[in-house]
């Protein structure tokens, strides 16, 4: 149902590019080449190149029940089945962090209500605008809430991608399959249809997945770099306090 | 089926859900409604056309196919999601009644500026008396519906494992004959992953039952001449009254203000630091 999918699509999409506008720029890039290079191929490979999987799987005997049963054999997950439940699963912890910054909202938006009674309405009105519209910086619970969707996202796609590996073992395409299952009277031929445009298809998904995994990984060692930037700069003031040192003077000597 | 429109109308209730609520309305549209779509569909797509059974008795074929799936799984999980979502609509219908009555009070203490009408529409409510049964109710009637939908499904197809042939004898098959189900494995990874995600959002439907109650709990443990036990109604009178009690007492100050003529910078500084 090529018209319903790609209506579905676009929805998860705004859903993400709302929640992306507190993501580092390496999440930005993550999440274009996950839509461009991952979901809109998928949108059209599914249709085109899987849609007559079944169909087109001819195996040399006219017993019946002997072709479903031989699919069925090497074909327990459609390749198209396990690209979409991964990108919905990777997608999904993005809108955690989406819902950690609505609660940190909501938090501040009370403590400003209460502290703000005396601004007139008009004044209150922009204070709100400006929290709604404003960026928070990733620090503090916010950065453990990132740190664990990035975990999450690189477990995901990992598990996904050995998933494929480990039952269709490898990613190449065969073009014939011997199979014996009841009720097939002996070894049957089993020919697939358009094994190398599948082979192809899944080597390029599989090379976008490994891309999008090292931008996730890269985006973690940012982040990490940034907290140890941060304990860096408390321990550098911590000492220029402790040892009367002007804090200029130390940031000299230590770098 | 209309998906897109769907999910425009229930993501309007998610405005005056709890946290709670709004995670159960991004699990149904996400593990639900976009895998049933994206992956479901394509599954069960073909299960007529392959279902393939071991005779050439023209009508066989279709007779075992409907003894053995009385209805699709597809159907059973589209009509599911459908009734499970609509309860949240109750809500959204008190909301909106509510609202109209706000109208009517603002409009009958003479305000009704197109500014005042915005902020109604715009004005997200509490959760409490009525509205806090209306949401009490939707919850209880989700739950029921994803139970009883759980029991058909188990009724149905007592397994959730789908198998990979059935022995049928139906008239006219002229014997017992072998049947295969298409893509059986498929089938049973979806169902288990579908029940899943079912069982899910049956706990957080009860975790926010429970959070409710322990938040009407608290409530009613505040001081009792807590001004929100009143009905919600007389809240609103009572504000409005003292609004325009406000708005009287603001027009008189702003009026003796006004008589004063221009006074000098030196002076009027003065005055903004004092404020």
């Amino acid at each position: 149902m090529p018209l319903t999918s790609s209506m579905s699509w676009p929805a998860l999409y705004t859903q993400l590019v709302g929640a992306n506008r507190h993501a580092t720029s390496l999440g930005k890039i993550w999440l274009s080449v996950l839509f461009i290079f991952r979901v809109m191929v998928l949108v059209v490979a599914a249709e085109s190149v899987w849609g007559d999987e079944q169909s087109d799987f001819t195996c040399n005997t006219l017993q019946p029940g002997c072709e479903n049963v031989c699919y069925d054999q090497f074909f327990p997950v459609s390749h198209i089945r396990l690209w979409c439940l991964q990108l919905v699963f990777v997608s999904t912890p993005t809108l955690l962090v989406a819902m950690y910054v609505a609660y940190r909202n909501h938090r501040d938006k009370r403590k400003l209500l209460q502290v703000a009674g005396f601004l007139s309405a008009k004044g209150q009105d922009e204070e709100l605008e400006t929290l709604k519209k404003r960026r928070l910086p990733i620090a503090g619970a916010l950065w453990w809430t990132y740190a664990c969707s990035l975990v999450f996202r690189l477990l995901f796609e990992a598990g996904f991608m050995y998933a494929l590996y480990v039952v269709y073992d490898g990613f190449q395409m065969p073009r014939l399959v011997q199979c014996d299952q009841w009720p097939c009277p002996n070894l049957v031929d089993c020919f697939i249809s358009r094994p190398t445009e599948k082979t192809i298809f899944t080597v390029f998904m599989a090379t976008t997945s490994s891309i999008c995994m090292v931008l996730n990984v890269a985006e973690l060692v940012y982040l990490v770099i940034k907290l140890i930037d941060a304990i860096l700069f408390w321990i550098i003031l911590f000492l220029s306090f402790k040892l009367c040192i002007p804090y200029k003077l130390i940031k000299t000597l230590s770098f | 089926m209309n998906w897109g429109s769907f999910y425009a109308v229930i993501s309007g209730v998610n405005r005056h859900s709890t946290g709670i609520g709004r995670v159960w309305l991004s699990v149904i549209f996400i593990f639900r409604i976009l895998v049933l779509v994206v992956a479901a569909e394509s599954v069960w797509g073909d299960e007529k056309s392959g279902f393939t059974c071991n005779t050439q008795q023209p009508g066989c074929n279709s007779v075992c196919y409907d003894q053995f799936f009385p209805i699709s799984h597809i159907r059973l999980w589209a009509l599911q999601l459908i009734l499970v979502s609509t309860p949240a609509l109750l809500v959204a219908m008190h909301v909106a009644h509510r609202r109209h009555i706000d109208k009517k009070i603002l409009k009958r203490a003479g305000r009704s500026s197109p500014k005042e009408l915005e902020n109604i529409k715009n004005q997200k409510f509490q959760i409490t008396g009525a509205l806090w049964w209306t949401y009490m109710i939707s919850i209880i009637f989700r739950i029921i519906f994803e139970v009883a939908f759980l029991y058909i499904f188990y009724l149905i197809y007592p397994d959730f494992k789908m198998v990979r042939l059935v022995k049928c004898d139906s008239f006219p098959c002229p014997n017992t004959v072998d049947c295969f189900v298409s893509r059986p494995t498929e089938k049973t990874i979806f169902t288990v992953f579908m029940l899943a995600v079912s069982a899910v959002c049956v706990l957080l439907n009860l975790a926010e039952v429970v959070y409710l109650i322990g938040r009407a709990c608290k409530r009613s443990f505040r001081s009792p001449e807590d001004e929100s036990k009143l009905p919600w109604i007389s809240q609103r009178l009572s504000t409005y009254k003292q609004n325009e009690i406000n708005q009287l007492i603001a027009d008189h100050s702003l009026k003796s203000k006004f008589t004063v003529t221009k006074k000098s910078p030196a002076e009027r500084g003065e005055r903004c630091s004092a404020f």
